[in-house]
């Protein structure tokens, strides 16, 4: 059994705001549920199955479906960390293929900006041997990107590129929370943070959301949308394992993107267009490497001049902005990234970012810490003709 | 020194031999009798084999930077963040104390250097596993 075909997205809704005073999270959840139903041309009544994650307030999915309004036979509450939402639409796929739900949602939503979230996690492990340590995501992917330097010779010229592509994305997408060209020096010339990376190799921290809906294929065929089929999917976790096995330059992506390409029967070389996690610059290096656009190691050369950008380079990426530049909401870029794959595929991205014939796209993510421990997803989806 | 506050670690009976030795100055790993593999942070259970005939190793305290990163914004900065691979095998997340943290790279030798926690309310809690550079 494969999910080759299992599932289409009907779906996709990117909340505009980025910064949300003024409204609650649930709120916030319903309002993105909301417009991903608008987009497919369904109704809440439509929707039998809920997934959220712990961004969801209350008791996750029946504190949710409550508040939504749902009548959910099936839901699922997996987590893990920023790319949570691409792993599931694999889970909705599942569900879709065991005839347990038809109508899947998902939705995310925080206001990291507006109020204070609690991100430390008590009672885990590693809490008593790590948390004084004084880690932050900033010297957690910086440890990584130190190690690929030193492995490989990588540098913050190399880095700083894919910060640049997806500036030049970004000036295109009117609610970009960084809509502005940046050039490598400006990115090398930025405050340093935590060795290596700059200022403006770290994402942007957004308030907002976004919601998808999957659905199964015989829906998809009757709503009056583009069918966006799931090929394959793939997702794995990593850590030191015992400190035998720590390897800052690899990432979970190594093991999540061959599993989706394989069950996809596709290839790197096949793809249109790539959504990339990009909560810091080298996470995007480890997950091209780690994908197989190019081999280990080679990241910086593969990314430096603007080979990342749309209409001049040979892989697009991340033509919102992504996270570096357009939106990063509840510090999770994970739904964003499904959704930018998602109008690459039908044709509706920004026109000067469009992909041209775009009918192929892997969306990936990271989430956790990917210098202490992490997971990953990874999907393949095609545009039906 | 740092200003930040260092959390305390928080005993439970699964590590507190190691927070025992600490206090003593003396860096204790596990090792497991069934698959001869150190590990670290310490468990019961072995994580390479799953075997329960885990015992405590008393490392020598010694290994080499395997990356590091220093913070430069926040309470408390610039310090140190950075893996230690130990002699003896496992890999460990510390800070890393020294005069000057833009001379630290990778591969340089280091030793541990226990540094006393900030108890929950006054003076001094447990130590932890701090490392500085070694000269060697």
């Amino acid at each position: 059994m494969s999910l080759r075909n299992a599932a289409c997205i009907a779906g996709a809704f990117e909340h505009p705001t980025r910064l949300a005073p003024d409204m609650t999270t649930p709120q916030l959840h319903a309002e993105c549920a909301a417009g991903a139903l608008a987009d497919a041309g369904l109704s809440l009544t439509d929707v039998d199955g809920y997934f959220c994650a712990t961004d969801a307030p209350g008791f996750g999915p029946i504190s949710m479906i409550d508040y939504l309004g749902l009548t959910a036979r099936h839901t699922d509450s997996t987590e893990m960390g920023g790319c949570t939402y691409i792993q599931h639409v694999a889970h909705a796929a599942q569900a879709i293929a065991m005839g347990k739900c038809s109508v899947a949602l998902i939705t995310l939503a925080g206001r990291p900006r507006s109020e204070a979230v609690q991100r430390f996690r008590p009672g885990a492990p590693e809490s008593a041997f790590e948390q004084w340590v004084g880690l932050t995501n900033h010297t957690s992917y910086g440890m990584c990107a130190a190690r690929h330097m030193h492995e490989f010779g990588t540098t913050s010229e190399q880095l700083a590129w894919i910060k640049v592509a997806a500036s030049h994305h970004a000036q295109h997408n009117p609610h970009a929370m960084l809509p502005k060209v940046v050039t490598v020096e400006d990115v090398v010339n930025s405050p340093m943070i935590a060795d290596p990376l700059h200022r403006l190799d770290c994402c942007v921290t957004t308030d907002g959301g976004g919601a998808l809906v999957v659905v199964s294929p015989e829906i998809a065929r009757t709503l009056n949308r583009p069918v966006i089929s799931l090929l394959g999917a793939g997702e794995a976790t990593k850590g030191p394992s015992g400190g035998l096995a720590l390897d800052l330059t690899t990432s979970a992506a190594a093991q999540s993107g061959p599993r989706a390409f394989e069950e996809a029967g596709v290839t790197p070389a096949d793809i249109k267009y790539a959504s990339i996690y990009d909560s810091f610059t080298i996470t995007v290096l480890l997950q091209l490497e780690d994908l197989g656009f190019c081999a280990k190691g080679e990241g910086g050369k593969f990314v430096a001049d603007g080979n990342l950008i749309s209409g001049s380079g040979k892989l697009p990426f991340n033509t919102d902005g992504g996270g570096l530049c357009n939106n990063h909401p509840m510090f999770r870029g994970g739904i964003t990234k499904v959704i930018e794959a998602v109008r690459q595929l039908r044709g509706e991205a920004a026109p000067a970012v469009q992909v041209p014939n775009c009918d192929l796209a892997v969306a990936t993510g990271i989430g956790g810490s990917l210098g202490a421990r992490h997971g990953a997803a990874t999907i393949i989806l095609e545009r039906q003709s | 020194m740092s200003t930040r506050k260092l959390l305390a670690p928080q005993p439970n009976p699964e590590t507190d031999a190691f927070w025992d030795g600490l206090g003593e100055g003396v860096l204790r790993i596990k090792t497991c009798e069934s698959c001869g593999q150190p590990h670290y942070y310490p468990r019961h259970i072995c994580p390479h084999c799953g075997s329960k005939k885990t015992r405590w190793l008393e490392s020598a305290g010694c290994g080499e930077i395997y990356s590091l990163s220093v913070m430069r914004r926040g309470e408390g900065a610039p310090f140190a963040v950075a893996y230690v691979t130990l002699d003896e095998g496992p890999a460990l997340m510390t800070n890393l104390v020294a005069d000057d943290l833009d001379a630290l790279a990778i591969g340089q030798r280091v030793r541990l250097a226990p540094q006393a926690s900030d108890a929950d309310t006054v003076g001094d809690g447990p130590s932890l596993p701090f490392f500085t550079p070694s000269g060697d």
